[in-house]
């Protein structure tokens, strides 16, 4: 076992996969000989030499557009778009033929690929730099989406992901990057369509994903001083989901509240909230609730702290679980009724 | 014999002050010529031979021309199974049949075609089933054929995105020793797409042996070329990414064929893409939908009418004496055929699986999928009993 970066063990799953499959081709911007901004794709180059890991043309859609072509001539591309928000130029290749190709063919054609997204913030990076993108690639049928929280999930998943059959939109937290863990690699952790009970609990479930998991964790060791006993699930994968996995533990706790550091309104949280909801409303003692961003566009650095998922938020949340089967005053205030 | 003072400088070059030698000219071999390449005047007389082009074969033009023939009786075929309500929406090509044609004739088999939503006629001409080809237009699902298969992309319709796919597969041919030619058609409106100038810029970087086949038929639906571009043609939009170019008389059809061979051989060759612009003219309204009226002139169309292919290539063959109202007979029967064969087939209702919606939008279906299923696999159940 050694101490390990979760850009470290990305950087791993890259070489062991180009290794280990001489189709797998990693490109992008900068991502040659400077190793990509955030080095993951460090060192690539050096050794698989500019045919397996190349720079392109700073041109997001062409890049994936270029990828879509390789899929289809055999190959296995892996790109990097460099941030989150740099990945709009590309939306339209991604949503009308990455997710789409093989729909459209009925299966004579595939794509698979790897689009890895150094996403959200908590990093102090200046705008453009720090967009939770993943509600529009989880909106979109045909996608995978994945988001590891651990180091060696950062591993395991992004070797899964270029194996996978589908495209994949590999969603990397920025913050988590230079965290380190315990790991021995090569690992290999719970398949895709896994949820994962990172802290078993008893009295409330918190559901997390990316970069908001290690804020679940806190806030759930936090909780033990005020008395609750904190389950925290990791979703992993978005997309495949886990109904089975989270509704288990909901209905085992009878309250959840989702945490996610994107903007809560028609987000992935949401569709989280609903899910469990459907799935739990007997076993339910509170209404679902949800932790997310504030609904603004991303905020300059010094007032992201503001805006993010914090412990105090998600412990804010689950005092509302109605401890004692009062209903939430918040809504009661809110509609002026009752 | 007297020496002159000027002859005497001439012939003593050694007296000169050395020349600085000149940078070549980066752009030289790129832009495309003064005017489109034309080898048969409109009324079917061969132009001068020239060098840059040779004449394609003789045998080539006549299966052209045999092919030209069958796609506009398929056209008009498709455009009144429109009439008919058996497709939903059909863009004709009618006019345009010598690029349709020859894009396709100047490529391997094993070569990759990236179509657009136009290109039906293009797709037939390569000998996909036209009902596979209309499957899309009929609405039974998206793509009908089998694209690996045929080598051929499903037609594109979000604009020019094509363009890129096409660079990365000619690509990831020539990067697995296979030399592939990947041939893109796009329209003149998609060269204002971000992704046509992304495509041919990476295909350039890469070297990748893509041909981009502009057919500029003068209007995106309505807009006409002097709203899409302030370049002197759309051939000289590949000088900016290194791209040669040409620009051809796109209703010529022996100038189409001899400008797209020397294209793909070039890109064959290992030389990088080429960029070709065909002028040519839509004399159909952009769909069946569509009122062409609304934007351009009863005259403009007349006048494109004389200009007509099919009577070009016709009246040069048969001058050339390979082509007699026999042979002329023989192909329009061959087109009739074809037009009633695909009439008859397109009569039937198809039949489509609701449960067939869920089977590939993963290799996999996710468990939510799984249960979608489930549940319209029960209201089918549902709705059957109560009809039975």
């Amino acid at each position: 076992m050694a101490t390990m970066t979760m850009a470290k063990a990305l950087n791993a799953a890259l070489a062991d996969a180009m290794l280990d499959d001489e189709r797998v081709l990693v490109f992008g911007e900068d991502v040659g000989q400077l190793g990509g901004v955030f080095r993951i794709t460090d060192g690539l180059q050096a050794r698989f030499g500019d045919k397996r890991c190349f720079d392109t043309p700073l041109a997001e859609a062409g890049i994936v557009g270029f990828a879509v072509g390789l899929a289809m001539s055999g190959l296995r591309p892996v790109v990097e778009m460099q941030f989150d928000a740099f990945a709009y130029p590309a939306f339209e290749q991604i949503a009308s033929h990455v997710a789409k190709l093989r729909n459209r063919t009925r299966g004579a054609l595939s794509v698979p690929m790897v689009i890895r997204v150094p996403y959200a913030g908590g990093i102090g990076g200046v705008e453009h730099h720090c967009d939770s993108s993943e509600a529009y690639y989880a909106h979109t049928p045909g996608l995978k989406v994945v988001t590891p929280a651990t180091v060696d999930d950062a591993y395991s998943l992004l070797r899964e992901a270029i194996d996978d059959p589908d495209p994949v939109v590999f969603m990397e937290p920025k913050k988590l990057y230079f965290a380190g863990a315990e790991t021995e690699l090569p690992t290999r952790t719970e398949p895709f369509g896994r949820a994962v009970v990172r802290r078993a609990g008893r009295d409330a479930t918190l559901v997390a994903y990316g970069p908001a998991v290690p804020v679940a964790l806190e806030a759930a060791e936090a909780a033990r001083d005020e008395g609750w006993d904190l389950e925290v699930v990791d979703v992993r994968t978005i997309v495949p989901f886990d109904d089975a996995t989270i509704a288990a533990s909901v209905r085992r706790t009878g309250r959840c509240v989702v945490v996610q550091e994107a903007q809560g309104f028609a987000g992935v949280g949401a569709e989280i909230a609903a899910r469990v909801q459907e799935r739990c409303f007997h076993a339910l003692h509170a209404p679902v609730l949800r932790v997310s961003g504030l609904d603004i566009p991303y905020p300059a650095p010094m007032l992201e702290h503001t805006h993010l998922p914090s412990v105090d938020r998600v412990l804010d949340a689950v005092a509302r679980l109605q401890w004692d089967d009062q209903p939430d005053r918040r809504w009661l205030t809110e509609s002026g009724a009752a | 014999m007297t020496t002159t003072p000027q002859a005497a400088r001439r012939a003593s070059p050694r007296k000169r002050r050395p020349a600085t030698p000149a940078a070549p000219d980066p752009a030289a071999g790129l832009l495309p010529q003064t005017e489109p390449v034309r080898l048969l005047n409109p009324d079917g007389t061969l132009l001068p031979a020239r060098a840059d082009y040779p004449e394609p074969p003789v045998e080539a033009l006549r299966e052209m021309y045999r092919r030209m023939v069958v796609g506009r009786r398929f056209d008009a075929q498709a455009t009144a199974l429109t009439k008919q309500g058996r497709l939903a929406v059909y863009p004709s090509s009618r006019g345009q049949e010598a690029c349709q044609v020859g894009g396709v004739l100047a490529l391997r088999d094993d070569d990759w075609v990236f179509p657009t939503y136009r290109e039906s006629m293009a797709l037939t001409a390569r000998g996909i089933d036209p009902v596979e080809v209309l499957t899309l237009l009929r609405g039974d699902w998206h793509c009908g054929y089998d694209p690996a298969q045929r080598r051929t992309a499903p037609q594109c319709t979000p604009l020019a995105t094509q363009c890129v796919h096409a660079a990365g597969l000619a690509y990831g041919e020539s990067y697995q020793g296979r030399d592939t030619v990947a041939l893109v058609y796009i329209g003149d409106g998609a060269t204002s797409e971000g992704d046509f100038h992304e495509g041919v810029n990476f295909a350039a970087v890469f070297k990748a042996p893509v041909v981009y086949f502009v057919q500029n038929n003068r209007y995106a639906i309505s807009v006409p070329l002097s709203r899409q571009t302030a370049a002197p043609t759309l051939a000289h939009k590949g000088v900016g990414y290194g791209v040669p170019s040409e620009q051809v008389d796109g209703n010529d059809p022996v100038a189409v064929l001899a400008v797209l061979t020397r294209a793909v051989a070039h890109a064959r060759a290992g030389k990088g893409p080429f960029l070709v612009e065909a002028h040519t003219y839509r004399m159909e309204p952009h769909t069946n939908a569509d009122d062409a009226s609304r934007y351009r002139d009863a005259d403009e169309v007349e006048a494109w009418r004389d200009r007509d292919p099919l009577v070009r290539l016709e009246t040069y063959l048969r001058g050339r004496d390979v082509l007699d109202d026999a042979a002329v007979a023989e192909i329009a029967e061959q087109a009739e055929r074809y037009a009633a064969d695909l009439r008859e087939r397109m009569n039937t209702q198809p039949t489509v699986d609701p449960l067939s919606l869920f089977d590939h939008v993963y290799a996999e279906p996710t468990a939510q999928l799984v249960e979608q299923r489930e549940q319209v696999r029960a209201e089918l159940a549902a709705a059957a009993e109560e009809d039975a």
